[in-house]
């Protein structure tokens, strides 16, 4: 039996072929090449572990990791995997402790993942015990290379990586440290949701500012996010990373775009307005900055409300989207309230992102019953240049742009 | 706690109701169960056990609650289902405010036109009563703390 080879037929990226989204090898080689390759993989941020020994169990691709600070107060990431038998060591989700001790046979690793017990080594009553020429240094668990910036935290699998500025570069640094300009974060709460799409179509609905205009009833309706908005779509220079920015208008053009717009409700207003009582809290003039950063990390920050988006895929055909909304330690009350109304726009429940899981939800569907099919990514040219408006999907382009790069296809 | 069979009956009823209005709807008509100076919230165990205050849905008045409903009908893009409230184990407690704290597990089945019923959340309630002003009970606050932190894709209708 020979597997049928799929090869991207057109040079360009303005056609995604839908076996990228189905293929089990094709996740495979994504599992290793893109989470598990030279790439910085957003873990969490620091003010989730804010004491020594406190740690969190995320995933990179579908490795589990422990995130945990250890006793200097240094950030490890190591793989929840026993030298011994394999074992995931860490079944808590959260937590503090001393040490990390697998159940089976209780060897222990100390919060920077080495091993510090192995029961019986030395053997009991002259019988048995670990063989003279083992040596616990050589058995901890794997740590990751780890970098952090203002207090959120990235790990590799890969040692020769560029630092997490040049991996960012210029562009996305400086709309990285708009949000995460150095100030403490504090967390506001997490969600999560397990959405049955491909991952990739999680990426590729923020790089999408064309639907935002249409889908959304509250982007639209509220100014919050549209095409008349003065915007723009800028990528780095690989095009792995993307963003949108855009500035809310309060007083459009009632006969701009909104004919097309099917989702325009004029008359829409809320009963509780405090819903959308923005204030302003950058320095430019951008009200809502949408960030993705290869291969998996949205940033967020739209009206006051800030998270970051984690993507860990599960299968081909689903993807967990973790959600971490924060805001900063020195936040008066009034802004605390504020981003906690603002979260109602966002996560699994959210006036705005609900529309979203839906809509992956049926791309997926309509996506895996034909392989060889593929989208046509054509608005705004075939182009992957930065754009000064977001009637485009110049950022998927660029995107996939570096994916066939690295996936070699 | 309370064991006036009246009062249980009438307490019984306001849920009942609540769960139909979402179930079978129409949902327009479930922010009438609240009080005007009401609190809806759904939020997760693991955030309540953090000291997280995120509420999956929040809603801080029954305009609030009926802009949630509104949405729900008329303005977002959703997959057609139908959901399905099991609430038991109701427990009441009089408070010296004249209020009354309830206690109640829920589960919620979902089902996706087309598809079979999953299991979509199961969680337990901690909710405060009041008797509005023209003598029914109605919900001041109503708090749905979902067991899982994991939401089964997206969270369309209250809990």
């Amino acid at each position: 039996m020979t597997i049928h080879q799929h090869k991207w037929e057109n040079s360009g990226t303005h056609r995604v072929p839908y076996w990228v989204y189905t293929d089990p090898e094709i996740y495979a080689r994504e599992l290793s090449l893109v989470f598990g390759g030279r790439s910085w993989n957003f873990v969490g941020l620091e003010a989730e572990i804010p004491n020594p020994g406190d740690y969190k169990r995320t995933a990179i691709g579908e490795s589990s990791v422990i995130v945990v600070r250890g006793k200097e107060g240094e950030i490890n990431v190591l793989k929840n995997q026993c030298a011994h038998r394999g074992l995931e060591v860490c079944r808590q989700e959260y937590g503090a402790t001393r040490a990390f001790q697998c159940p089976y046979h209780q060897w222990t690793y100390r919060l920077d993942g080495a091993l510090s017990g192995v029961p019986f080594a030395k053997g009991v009553g002259g019988h048995g015990g670990m063989p003279e020429d083992f040596d616990r240094k050589n058995h901890g668990l794997t740590k990751l290379n780890v970098t952090t910036r203002h207090g959120a935290i990235f790990a590799s699998f890969a040692n020769d990586i560029e630092p997490l500025e040049d991996y960012l570069g210029d562009k996305m640094l400086t709309l990285f440290d708009r949000v995460f300009n150095g100030k403490a974060l504090r967390i506001v709460g997490v969600s999560r949701q397990r959405i049955p799409s491909n991952w990739k179509l999680m990426f590729e609905n923020i790089k999408d500012p064309y639907h935002a205009s249409l889908l959304h009833v509250f982007l639209v309706t509220f100014g919050l996010f549209r095409v008349d908005n003065p915007s723009r779509t800028q990528m780095d220079d690989t095009g792995r990373h993307s963003a949108l920015v855009s500035r809310r208008s309060t007083n459009l053009d009632p006969n701009a775009a909104t004919q097309e717009m099917a989702s325009f409700q004029e008359k829409l207003e809320l009963k509780d307005p405090r819903l959308l009582d923005i204030v302003k809290e950058f320095s430019d003039p951008a009200t809502v900055v949408m960030q993705t950063i290869w291969p998996n990390l949205i940033v967020q920050q739209q009206a006051n409300t800030l998270a970051t988006r984690q993507i860990v895929p599960a299968g081909p055909d689903a993807f967990d989207l973790n959600w971490t909304f924060f805001g900063y330690a020195d936040d008066d009350e009034a802004m605390r309230t504020r981003r906690l109304r603002h979260a109602n726009l966002m996560g699994p429940a959210g006036f705005v992102s609900l529309d979203d899981s839906e809509v992956m939800d049926l791309a997926q569907r309509g996506i895996r019953v034909d392989p060889e099919q593929e989208a046509v990514v054509e608005m705004g040219g075939r182009g992957r240049e930065d754009q000064d408006h977001i009637v485009t999907e110049t950022a998927i382009r660029a995107f996939y742009g570096y994916y066939r790069e690295t996936m070699g296809l | 706690m309370s064991n006036d069979p009246a009062l249980m009956q009438e307490i019984h009823a306001l849920y009942a109701r609540y769960a139909d209005l979402i179930d079978e709807g129409p949902i327009s008509q479930w922010p009438s169960l609240f009080v005007e100076a009401s609190l809806y919230k759904i939020v997760t165990r693991e955030n309540l056990a953090r000291g997280w205050d995120l509420g999956l849905m929040l809603c801080e008045s029954r305009g609030g609650i009926e802009d949630r409903a509104y949405a729900i009908e008329h303005l977002s893009m959703t997959i057609p289902r139908i959901v399905r409230h099991l609430i038991s184990g109701i427990t009441a407690t009089p408070n010296a405010d004249g209020t009354i704290a309830v206690t109640a597990n829920f589960a919620v089945f979902e089902t996706i036109e087309g598809k079979p019923t999953t299991t979509f959340a199961a969680g337990r309630y901690r909710d405060v009563l009041l008797r509005d002003s023209d003598g029914a009970l109605r919900f001041k606050e109503k708090v749905s703390v979902c067991d899982a932190a994991t939401i089964n894709n997206s969270l369309v209708y209250p809990l």
